[in-house]
């Protein structure tokens, strides 16, 4: 195994050879500070028709990248949401043109905390300005514009993707035909704040991390990094799901070691889930991008509440919750249905039901599938007219 | 059970309404009266429906659908957000049929209601001469597996919506393809020939 030094200088390499916009336009953040220059990493699958009606724009999650399908050439490993997208899948890269940008504070290629800061020639560690969902979703606003798309057909994401994709359509209440926000919430409640803050406490704790500065060193915080990232994979699985998949089953051993390795099958997958995130993550970024779902609530934003947010709302939307998910649950989803039903949005609203919790929008779920790819489908059949007529 | 339900009785319904309204379709199964509408009179339509599956029925049809119960959901959309809110044939099956029928009138600036009419001749007769619960095409379950909870009369509305001081504007009788307009001079008859009975109230 390379050295973590080895490996972030074999992915900065990596990263110079990915699909970026370089944003001139200066972006004014939510905490006061602007940045401009800015590069915006992201990808593109399928093609964009002549009629420009073909466009679905995907808002990624925490830990995702703009990498959605196929192999992501920096980890070499699947794109993170390679069962929805691809061709003949529910979003068919044979018909449709799919972006996804990295966002910013991110760090797949677009401006984030080990950015070498213009003032200081140095990283920016801790020096990075805080972002807002609101922020990451501007910021990709010039993306659209340098690719030419005035509408787009469908904008969809899970989880942060989705309060991504909420913060898109109150921004821009225009800019798309339809919406699939699945499994997010319009605010964070206090258990996911307490769960954000239990990561970054982790990562802060490693006494690697030293304030940020640990990207100084090119090193990575990594024990921290990785507790970090266990909290997480807790928080995508259900109780039920997790007790199916894992029980009380030991990890290639007849009976307890008497020790503290991972004895039982839980430990080892989540120290698993821990030790491979290290080697495709920022430790800094977990502490932007968790702040910054903290930050969101779009409530706050518009002075009358969440029917305020998406007043006179064109777009056609359809939320998508999963029953088991206890992070973003069925009940934080309706609350947008019925805040949407009261502003007179065209909205839809399906429950999935499955034991595999938050998760469930990463997998093989058929349920889940069909609906969005019906729902699509049917969206740009209607789209096409509209732009005829 | 949508599917068993008489064509006729979307087509009364769709009579009845206005062209260019907001109408929501409670229990709008696989959307086949909500498609109806929106061809043919530009209606600008919503449901809110139980099952899965019909809830995947109507987004491939690109019918906007809301999962959901309405003895316990109606909640969510505001006072007289819609035109006319249609309930077809399920008012017996919830629990509180009274609540739920209040929530539609609050919901709709008019609502139109169907029953399966348990004043039909074939069902009267059934109980009153064989002593068993009535089967028929309209009512095709037996006593231990039927939805139903709160059967009642083409009479019996008309009394409840007397009682509470809902305004009727209209009932129709439907029997097979015949529609019959029922008004007080002719309940009597009418309760005991009508398999369903329409009421458009507010």
């Amino acid at each position: 195994m390379p050295s973590l030094a080895g490996l972030f200088f074999w992915m900065n390499i990596k990263l110079e050879n990915i699909k970026k916009l370089n944003v001139t336009k200066p972006l004014k953040l939510d905490c006061g500070k602007t940045i401009k220059d800015f590069p915006l990493a992201y990808e593109t699958y399928g093609k964009l028709n002549d009629n420009k009606d073909n466009a679905i724009l995907v808002f990624h999650a925490l830990t995702g990248d703009q990498f959605v399908t196929g192999t992501n050439p920096i980890t070499n490993k699947e794109g993170w949401w390679i069962t929805a997208v691809g061709p003949g899948k529910a979003i068919d890269t044979n018909k449709y043109f799919v972006i996804c940008a990295n966002v910013i504070g991110g760090c797949m290629g677009s401006l984030g905390p080990r950015d070498i800061n213009p003032e200081t020639k140095k990283p920016y560690g801790l020096d990075f300005p805080v972002i807002t969902i609101k922020d990451m979703v501007r910021a990709q606003e010039s993306l659209l514009e340098h690719l030419g798309i005035k509408k787009l057909l469908c904008a969809t994401g899970g989880s942060m993707g989705g309060m991504q994709l909420l913060q898109f359509c109150a921004t821009f209440p225009d800019k798309a035909f339809s919406a699939v926000p699945i499994a997010c919430s319009s605010s964070h409640s206090a258990q996911n704040i307490a769960l954000n803050e239990l990561a970054r406490q982790a990562i802060m704790a490693d006494p690697v991390w030293e304030n940020g500065k640990y990207v100084l060193k090119n090193v990575q915080p990594k024990n921290g990094l990785a507790v970090a990232r266990m909290v997480g994979h807790i928080s995508y699985l259900s109780e039920k799901g997790m007790q199916e998949k894992f029980g009380r089953k030991l990890q290639e051993k007849a009976d307890y070691e008497f020790s503290f390795n991972a004895d039982f099958q839980v430990e080892s997958y989540l120290r698993h889930q821990g030790y491979a995130f290290v080697e495709r993550f920022d430790a800094n970024s977990v502490l932007y991008i968790t702040r910054a779902m903290d930050y969101f609530d779009l409530s706050k934003q518009f002075k009358g509440g969440l029917v305020e947010a998406f007043k006179n709302q064109k777009t056609k939307f359809l939320i998508i919750s999963f029953s088991s998910d206890w992070l973003y649950t069925t009940k934080d989803n309706k609350d947008i249905v019925i805040a949407l039903n009261a502003s007179g949005a065209d909205v839809s609203y399906s429950e999935i039901i499955t034991e595999k919790g938050h998760d469930s929008f990463l997998l093989e779920e058929p349920e889940f599938l069909k609906t969005l790819k019906g729902f699509i489908d049917s969206m740009y059949e209607k789209f096409k007219n509209e732009k005829r007529i | 059970m949508k599917n068993l339900k008489m064509k006729k009785e979307f087509k009364v319904i769709a009579d009845l309404l206005p062209n260019n309204t907001r109408v929501l379709d409670i229990g709008c199964g696989d959307g086949s009266l909500m498609h109806l509408l929106k061809i043919e009179k530009n209606i600008e339509v919503r449901g809110l429906e139980l099952s899965q599956d019909n809830v995947q029925e109507c987004i491939y049809k690109g019918l906007p659908v809301i999962q959901g119960n309405a003895e316990t959901e109606l909640h969510q959309f505001p006072d007289k957000s819609f035109d006319y809110v249609v309930l077809s044939q399920t008012l017996q099956a919830f629990y509180e049929p009274e609540k739920v029928l209040k929530n539609l009138l609050r919901v709709g600036k008019s609502v139109i209601i169907s029953i399966p009419n348990f004043g039909y001749w074939k069902v009267r007769t059934k109980l009153l001469l064989f002593g068993e619960m009535p089967v028929t095409k309209t009512l095709p379950n037996t006593w231990y597996n039927t939805p139903n909870l709160h059967m009642c009369t083409i009479k019996d509305l008309f009394n409840f919506c007397d009682e509470k001081n809902i305004i009727i504007k209209k009932v129709v009788g439907v029997n097979e393809n015949k529609t019959s307009l029922i008004k007080k001079s002719n309940l009597e008859i009418k309760n005991l020939f009508s398999k369903v009975g329409i009421f458009l109230i507010s």
